[in-house]
This record gives C-alpha cells, structure tokens and sequence, in this order.
C-alpha cells in the first residue's frame, strides 16, 4: 500500500508502491477511486485515474489491486449502456438516485443476482477444447449467447437449469485439477482475445447506404475510417450504420462526444425495429457512452472496453460491428495524459507511442475462426469516426488510421453545406475491398454489378474535368453529349449518392434497390446518347417527364421494387417515341 | 482552517506554496495581502509539501513575506437561490448592484458532476425564436446547445438579445423561464447594451446576471461560465424553470485558459492552447440538457469571436466538435447590409429533427428546409460562375436559381430586429420562395407537401402547365 504524494488533474503520483505492476488497477484515497498505473521510477507510480480528483490530498492511501484493467463478460451485457471502464450508467442511476456521476461509486457491469436459464450443451464426461460451447443462455430475443469452455479438459459435470453468472455451470477436469465454470469471465481488455485464425473477408457488411454499398463497400471484419470536419454528419453516419447494417451485434462507443448522441441513441433503438427479425434494434446493441465531460482518462480505457467486448461475441460466432466515435477523442485523451506525464511528445503534441496504439486498435478487427473444435466464424468490423481539426487530414490521427484501415470515406464540409447527405466525396473516398466483394455482388445481387459501378465512377470522374471548363466558358459551350453526361452526373449525385436518413423509405436501400435505381439511371443515359447519335435535339431529352420518375426512384418502398424493375420498360418505350416523333 | 505564509515563487496568475500539508486538489484558497486586501484562489496542484495555487485576480501586491494563505478545505462552491432572480454578479459570485448578499438556500460546487448519459432525456421541444434562418434552417430546441459563432464588427449581441426577446415555445401553457448571463471579459459597452435590452424587454427581473468586464481579472473568467451554470442548473432541476443560458465571449474564456497554461508552462497544444482544451470546453457546453423527470431545462446560447474570420481556428473549431451545431454570422451579408447576417450554408442544428416535423411545427419542414438549403447553395455556386461567363450563358433554370439566391437573402435571411416570424410564416415564405423555381427542380420535399402548402404559391404555374398539357393533347389528335 502507498500514499499519494501529488495530483495535478486526472494523473497522480505516489510513492512506496513497490511490487506494484504496469497497468496494474489500483484503489486511490480514500475513496477508492479507480485508477491505472501507466508509469513506474523506483518506487514512485505515475496513476491515471479514472475518476475526477478534485479535493485529494497527498497522504491518502493507494492501494493495489494485483489485476489488470478488466471487463465482466456474460449474460447480461446486451441493451446495457456503461461508461468507459464498465460502470453500468443505468443501474448507477437507480443505486444513487441523482442526474449525475457521483465518483467512487462501485456497481458490478453486470447483475450478479439475476438467474438465466442455462441450457447444456455437452454432456457430462465429454472431452472439451477451449472454446468449445458448453452451452447456451437465450440472452435477448435476438441473440443466443454461448457459454464457452475456458480450457481444455474432460468435463466432469454440467447442468441445465437457472444459474447466476457467478453460479458454476459445469465443472472441467485438466491434468487431474478440477476447474468450476462460471458464466461470468474476468477480461483484461489491453490484450486481444485469442482466435485459432485470421482470414480474409468474403462478405459485405451491407449498411442500406447506397454511396457505402456501391462505391465503397465494408466487408465484414474490415476496417473503415470515417475523417470529417463537425458537421459534416459523422455521427448521423455512425448511427445509420449501427440501425441498419446487417451485422448481428453492435457495440456502439461514444468516445468523448456529446451527451446528447448518446440519449438519442438510447431512446430511438428501443423503438427501432430489426428488419429481419421484427425485434428492437437495442436487443442487439452495447453502448458504451463516455461523453466528453467525463473523466478523460476513462476515455482513453473506453475503446478497449468496448473492443474487447466486441471480442467475446466475436468468439460466440458472431458477426459484430464496431463503432468508434470518435478515435480522435481517444487519442486527445492519450495526448492529455502524455502530457502531463511530461513525456517528449512526438507529432503536434500526440505522444510517440499514437501510431502503435492505433494499429494495435484497427488490428482487433477480422474475420476469424475461433477456438474451439466446432468450425466456428466471427467477425468484428471496425468503423472509426475521425475528427481532424479544422476538417484538414493532414493531422496525426487521421494519418495514422488511413496507413491501417481499407475503407476511407471522406467527408467534406462542403457537401454538408449544400446538404449533399451523406456527405462523402465519391473522388476521394476508397475501399480496398471492392475486388474482394465483387465475387459476392456478382453473385448474390446481379453479374453487371461491377461493370455499372465502374460506368457511374467514370462518369462522375468526367464530371469533375468538365466542371472546370464549365468554370471557365459555362456550361453551354460544351458539346451536346458533354452536357448529357452533367445531367446524368447530375440524377447520380442527386438520386443516388444523396440519401436522405430521415426519410422513412430513403433511410435504408436494399442491394436490389440499389442495383435497380443505379442500373435505371444509366440505362437512361445510354438511351439518351444512342438518342443525340441519331440527332435528336438535347432539350428534348432532357425534357422527357421519365427523368423525374428516376428522381422519385428514392421513395419506393421495398415492397413494391417492381415498379424500379419495369422502369427500364418505361425508359425503352419513352426513348423509342422520342426517336419516331 | 490551516494558514501559511510560505509563498516561494510568484509567476503571473501562479503562487507556490511550500510546507504545507492536508491540501486537495482544486482546493479553494484565500489570500491576505499586507495591505488587507482579500483575493481568491485555487489549488491546481497539491504535492506532499507544495501547493500550486491560482489566483483570481490580480498577483500585484502578494509577496512572499507578509501574504497569509489560508487553504478552505472545500472546492468552489456557489450558494444559490431563487432570489437570485433579477440580480447581477460579479465573475466570482459576489454582489455587483450594491445590494445584500443573497441568502444561500443551497450550495453548489460550481464544477458541478458530469451528467449521467442514463438519465438524460432527448429535446424534443422546439424553441421559435422568430428569426426564419434559425426557426426555419437550424431549428434550436430546449436542451440544447448552440453557439454563435461571430466575429468582431458582427451584431452578434442584437441577435442574442432578439433570440432572449423573442424565444417561446409553442405549447399554450405557461411555463416558467429564466435568462442567466454570463458576460466574460466583454466591455462595459457591450455589457450595457445587454442590460438595457434586458430591462427594455422586462426580461430582467426573470434573469440572472454574472458580469466580469474586460478591465476585471482574467483569471476570473475560468469561475464566471460555471457560476452561471450552476445557478441555470439549480433553477432548471430543482426550480423547474426553463434556463436560457448566454454566455459571450467564449473566445475570452479560452484566452485566460491559455493564459493558465502558459503561466504553469504547460506544453502547448494547437496555436498555444493547451491540449486539454477540448475536455475543459466540454466540461462547459455539456452542461446543457434536459432530464429524467425533471421539468426544467437547460438551453445554451454561447457567442463565440472566431480569430480572423477562421472557423477553423482551434475555438471554433473544438467548440463545434462539442456543441449540437453553430449559427454562424458572415461579413459579407453584413456588408450586403443584411441582418441578422446568419450565413447559412456553415450552420447546423443537430437537434433540429427531434424538434420539427407533424405535431411539433409542420410536417413539411424538413423537406422545406433542405429545399432551400439546396438551392441556396446552388444559386451561391452560380454567381461565381455568372461572374465570369456572364448570365446569358447560363441556362433558364441556373438563371431562376441565381434570382431565388438573391431573394432568399433579401427576404428570407433578412429580417427587422423586432420582426417575430411565426414558424408558419416563416415555412410560408420559404415556399412563397421555391414558387421561383421549376416544379421539377424540388426533389427533396415531398410530392403531397408540393400540393398541401407549396401549390397555392405556384398558380401561375399550373395554369400554365395545364395549357401546355392540353395543347400538346390537341396534337396528339391531329
């Protein structure tokens, strides 16, 4: 045991801490605060606390805690909302009964007392490996969570019926030491979880967001930066990504950002309904809320928590999502700690050590097989939110997470401020995992998917060079057919990269639809081409009422895509009177 | 009470304190100089033996013989009650109209704790402020956040006073309101102004004022924003109230706060500012909401100099990562002699969706919005272009478009300084606007509002495309 001997701020000092260990967790004054060692001299331990200091004397006492920085896994982790090192928001709320974050509060993440009903799996005397599923708990209507074996060994016992997390489920015999199994398991989150296998992604994560799935498609276990000046709809792209992608689990982490964000997400995805399943988004959700005016250093400890958490349904078999917003915040708050540990900083003030940090983050993410004899796959995808200052990339963090993830999609404020939603700029942004996908979009949507991909990027390529000439002798000095190709630009910006998310219908697209509205808008420009070839005036074209129906493509519901599958009828017959008259 | 009078070191706002002992961090401190004189400070650094104490105030007169510091035990507290109401402060919480001290009915630590995320409440409640470009474009809501960023010559002041004047809900009943202002570091002019338009208005007697002038200390100024907010606090959570919040001049606040830095020779961050700034700015704006069952609100209105016009000058800049959007004031609209001059295409309100729409304005805001938003920008795009081709080379359509810009800001944007635009008036004259351009050119309103609210302001259109329908039936015959 030590005793403080200076505070400054969330980073304090003490001495005769001997035998205590790096990012080891330890209790500080007389509070108990919760605290991390991030540097030891002698016998002297630099602690980050996670908890806010103010009136701490020197002469408390710390207290070592002999673990690392951990989360509880178990039954029990879905619809829940903690803070940045898994204290439970909701059930602090209830214990302390105030609007606010009262410090040195203890509640365990998950609720010890509360039964589930534990089904087996294996049975007693059955050989088991590490990971195996001993066996199942219905957790939400969504998700069947699985107990997994935590070692190798013959199974002595195990047993159906209700059980606590902290109640042994099953009883596991290695090297003739006998081992209970709890549901409840102790994760230091700094280390990444094992898996058997790294493998390459096959599979689009689809996200519903027409510019995303067709241009820059995220594959499940990818990885997907997100660097945009305020404003430029971050966070509403975080959250259509979290209501709407066909992952079976999200973990959603508000890293220093609004309060507000946070709420909103907690009153809309209870109402928010699973396409597929009918059942409330929120049964499929983790959040993790450490706004920005709390403790910065729980900040920095709260994309681990959330990752690793990520990892353990990862391990179920499960395909997750991950959403960071934002991991500029998380490494400001690396920032604010190197600094007052007076460390050399290295690039605008960011500590060394940034780099390293946020690869090690992006490289938790994948598509895996994990342990266990079973073939089991799961996958995380990491999508990251950046916030470069001033919206300039050209800043340490947004750098050094383009030189790690596959997918960037630019946002740019100047398509925010003419409410070009979502505002990507389709020149800049990238996916390295087009060629990946393809196989599955040739497969599963239609065989011309990458052809009209290719056709509309080399279209909306041409448009940029022309604008500039537009810029200098106007528009009409352009050739007929270069016009045609700004009008078509033009229905492709406007009726399929704009997506408006709070439109009812518009909010999500399906593959079909996508594939549809895309392939109806080019199926028109090449009709309109083959139309000015045989010397029919443009003004004509571009009069033709059907050029409006491809701006109402939007509204179309789902249900009724026939109507998107005959406009190439319309588009035929419109074009074949055209040319007659 | 312990009391010392070991001062070692004075280096601008800092005082060094040695041998003492039982001293927390952020730890309130009194000084007495030789003189009698009385100042306030707090502990930014509490090691065995040393304290680093701040001081409110100016360090002139403290020496390190005679000074007595006397460290209270407590962090900073504020005693707060409703007989605040009507009042004006100083930027410690003192008395500043000559009147007594009010009786404290509780005490506030003005750091005040972060809000659970858990039992926040969404805004939902739309605020009208009569000004179309905020009502109609960046909806502002109870509980929210929402600066103004200005710059200096800008009527900044005229505005915030006209949205104090002039914001009500919609809903019949009659809920109680109050305005807290904190003035930080703005001049006795300014401060004036604020104070006449108040008692113009008889918004006084309904508001709380903590005022620290430019010639008060700076240091000061870290206090002033978070009195007021503890104050708003108490009279929204435990009064029931609904608390306007308007705090100028934020870019003050950030000043004394690199002051600081600067003082304990902090390493600097972006343009001198230190690295925490974005956290300790948070621990400000955040302060702003609505609750699990509570009634009252907290609403923020801050006004904020951006440095050389430059919004991505690290105030603005962290501000707006922080807050939920930004009204931004732009030169040349003023120029244009425009007011309010809100450039709209940089402003957002993130909250605007949860306080627009059926039963809370009109169901076709958003689409209206957008609309406009679209077409003002295009329209924006076109000028540079009719700068250098000309307007005759443009087609009709860009043409109608660069006559719909000129009209929006001449109407729409524009508007008098006591003009209180209803919310219809305002969606009204927004589609009065779009009337000017092509039916087909309104892709983001929805068909069914064209018809409901859009149509009786296109007559003419009609008629016209009826005639041009029937004509072309007629050839069809022939």
């Amino acid at each position: 045991m030590g005793k403080l001997i200076r505070i400054s701020g969330p980073v304090v000092e003490a001495e005769d801490m001997a035998g205590a260990a790096m990012y080891e967790v330890v209790k500080v004054g007389k509070e108990g605060l919760m605290g991390e060692i991030i540097k030891i001299v002698e016998d002297r331990a630099i602690i980050q606390v996670y908890e806010d200091t103010s009136g701490i004397k020197p002469g408390e006492p710390v207290e070592g805690t002999g673990l690392p920085l951990s989360v509880e896994l178990g039954p029990g982790l879905l619809t829940s909302i903690y803070d940045g090192i898994q204290r439970p928001l909701e059930a602090i709320a209830k214990e302390t009964d105030s609007l606010f974050l009262p410090r040195g509060v203890r509640v365990a993440p998950l609720d010890h007392k509360k039964k589930w009903e534990f089904k087996a799996v294996k049975k007693s005397g059955e050989k088991v490996r590490r990971g195996d599923v001993l066996g199942t708990v219905q957790e939400t209507d969504l998700i069947l969570h699985k107990v997994l074996a935590p070692r190798d060994g013959t199974l002595k016992s195990i047993s159906s019926g209700k059980f606590t997390i902290e109640d042994a489920v099953a009883v596991i015999e290695e090297d003739g030491k006998r081992h209970d199994v709890t549901m409840l398991v102790r994760q230091p989150v700094r280390r990444a979880r094992e898996c058997a296998e790294k493998l390459d992604p096959t599979l689009p994560l689809v996200t519903g967001q027409r510019v995303v799935d067709m241009f820059f498609p995220i594959a499940k276990g990818g990885t997907c930066a997100i660097p945009g000046p305020f404003g430029s709809g971050k966070t509403v792209t975080q959250h259509q990504f979290a209501k709407w992608s066909d992952t079976q689990l999200v973990v959603y982490i508000g890293c220093g950002e609004r309060g507000n964000e946070m709420t909103e997400v907690l009153t809309e995805f209870p109402h928010l309904v699973d396409p597929k399943s009918g059942k409330p988004l929120m049964q499929r959700t983790i959040l993790i809320a450490n706004t920005s005016n709390m403790p910065v250093a729980a900040r920095e400890a709260s994309i681990y928590t959330g990752i690793t958490i990520a990892e353990y349904y990862r391990d179920m078999g499960y395909d997750v999502a991950l959403m960071a917003d934002s991991t500029s915040r998380w490494a400001e708050a690396m920032r604010e700690i190197g600094g007052r540990l007076e460390e050399m900083p290295g690039e605008e003030g960011y500590p060394a050590y940034l780099a390293r940090r946020l690869a090690e983050f992006y490289e938790r993410a994948g598509r895996v097989r994990t342990l266990g004899s079973d073939e089991r796959y799961g996958s995380i995808t990491i999508i990251g939110a950046v916030s470069p200052p001033g919206g300039d990339i050209n800043e340490p963090v947004s750098q050094n997470t383009l030189r790690v993830t596959k997918v960037y999609l630019a946002l740019e404020a100047a398509l925010a401020q003419r409410r070009h939603f979502p505002a990507f700029n389709w020149l800049r942004s990238y996916s390295l995992y087009t060629e990946l996908l393809d196989t599955w979009f040739t497969q599963s949507v239609s065989a011309d998917w990458p052809k009209l991909r290719a056709e509309a990027m080399a279209l909306l390529q041409k448009e940029s060079e022309l604008q500039e000439i537009v810029q200098l002798v106007g528009p009409d000095a352009l050739p007929e057919k270069e016009q045609l190709v700004l009008a078509t630009t033009r229905s492709l910006r406007e009726d399929f990269l704009q997506q408006s998310a709070f439109h009812d219908i518009d909010t999500y697209s399906s593959m079909r639809k996508q594939y549809l509205m895309l392939r109806n808008i080019l199926a028109t420009h090449a009709r309109a081409e083959a139309a000015l070839d045989i010397g029919v005036q443009l003004k004509r074209v571009l009069a033709m009422p059907i050029r409006e129906n491809l701006g109402r493509m939007k509204e179309v519901p789902e249900s009724r895509l026939s109507q998107l599958e005959g406009m190439q009828g319309e588009i035929d017959k419109a074009f074949d009177e055209l040319g007659r008259k | 009470m312990k009391e010392y009078k070991t001062i070692t070191q004075i280096a601008g706002p800092l005082v060094f304190v040695s041998e003492v002992s039982d001293v927390g961090y952020n730890e309130i401190v009194e000084v007495l100089l030789p003189t009698g004189e009385k100042r306030m400070g707090q502990v930014l650094e509490a090691a065995k033996g040393t304290a680093v104490v701040q001081i409110f105030g100016p360090t002139a007169g403290i020496n390190t013989t005679g000074t007595r510091v006397r460290f209270l035990g407590e962090t900073m507290h504020l005693g707060v009650s409703p007989d605040m109401l009507g009042r004006s402060f100083d930027g410690l919480g003192r008395p500043r109209d000559g009147k007594p001290p009010v009786t404290a009915e509780k005490r506030l630590d003005v750091n005040g704790s972060a809000l659970n995320p858990f039992m926040r409440d969404t805004p939902s409640d739309f605020i009208q402020t009569g000004i179309s470009t905020i009502d109609g474009l960046n909806t502002l809501v109870r509980g929210q956040k929402l600066p103004i960023f200005t710059a200096s010559g800008l009527p900044h002041s005229q505005l915030a006073v006209q949205i104090a004047r002039q914001a009500k809900t919609v809903s019949k009943q009659k809920e109680p309101f109050a305005v807290v202002f904190a003035a930080v570091g703005i001049t006795h002019e300014e401060s004036s102004f604020f104070m006449r338009e108040f008692q113009r208005s008889g918004a006084l007697e309904r508001a709380v004022l903590f005022l620290n002038l430019a010639d008060d200390p700076s240091v000061e100024r870290i206090i002033t924003p978070r009195l007021a907010l503890t104050t708003a606090e108490y009279l929204a959570y435990e009064k029931d109230m609904h608390v306007l919040v308007i705090i100028t001049d934020m870019t003050n606040y950030c000043e004394a706060l690199r002051e600081i830095a600067a003082a304990r020779e902090e390493v600097p961050g972006r343009r001198g500012y230190p690295g925490y700034m974005y956290t300790d700015l948070s621990s400000i704006y955040e302060r702003a909401g609505r609750v699990k069952g509570k009634k009252g609100t907290v609403t923020q209105l801050g006004i904020l100099s951006m440095p050389g016009d430059d919004i991505t000058h690290p105030i603005p800049d962290l501000t707006g990562y922080i807050t939920e959007g930004q009204i931004v004031l732009g030169r040349d609209l003023h120029r244009k002699n425009l007011y309010p001059p809100v450039d709209v295409l940089p402003c957002l309100s993130r909250l605007m969706n949860l306080g627009i729409g059926k039963e809370r304005t009109r169901e076709d805001h958003r689409g209206v919005a957008d609309q406009l938003y679209a077409g003002y920008a295009t329209g924006r795009d076109l000028r540079s272009l009719a700068a250098v081709v000309g307007q005759e080379a443009l087609s009709e359509t860009d043409r109608q478009y660069l006559a719909f810009a000129d009209r929006f800001e001449q109407r729409f944007i524009k508007q008098g300084a006591s003009e209180d635009r209803s919310i219809e008036q305002t969606l009204d004259l927004g589609w009065e606007l779009l009337a000017g351009l092509p039916e087909s050119e309104l892709k983001r309103v929805k068909k069914e509002h064209i018809e409901k609210y859009g149509r009786k302001f296109r007559k003419d259109e009609k008629k016209a495309e009826k005639k041009e329908e029937s004509s072309e039936k007629k050839e069809e015959k022939k």
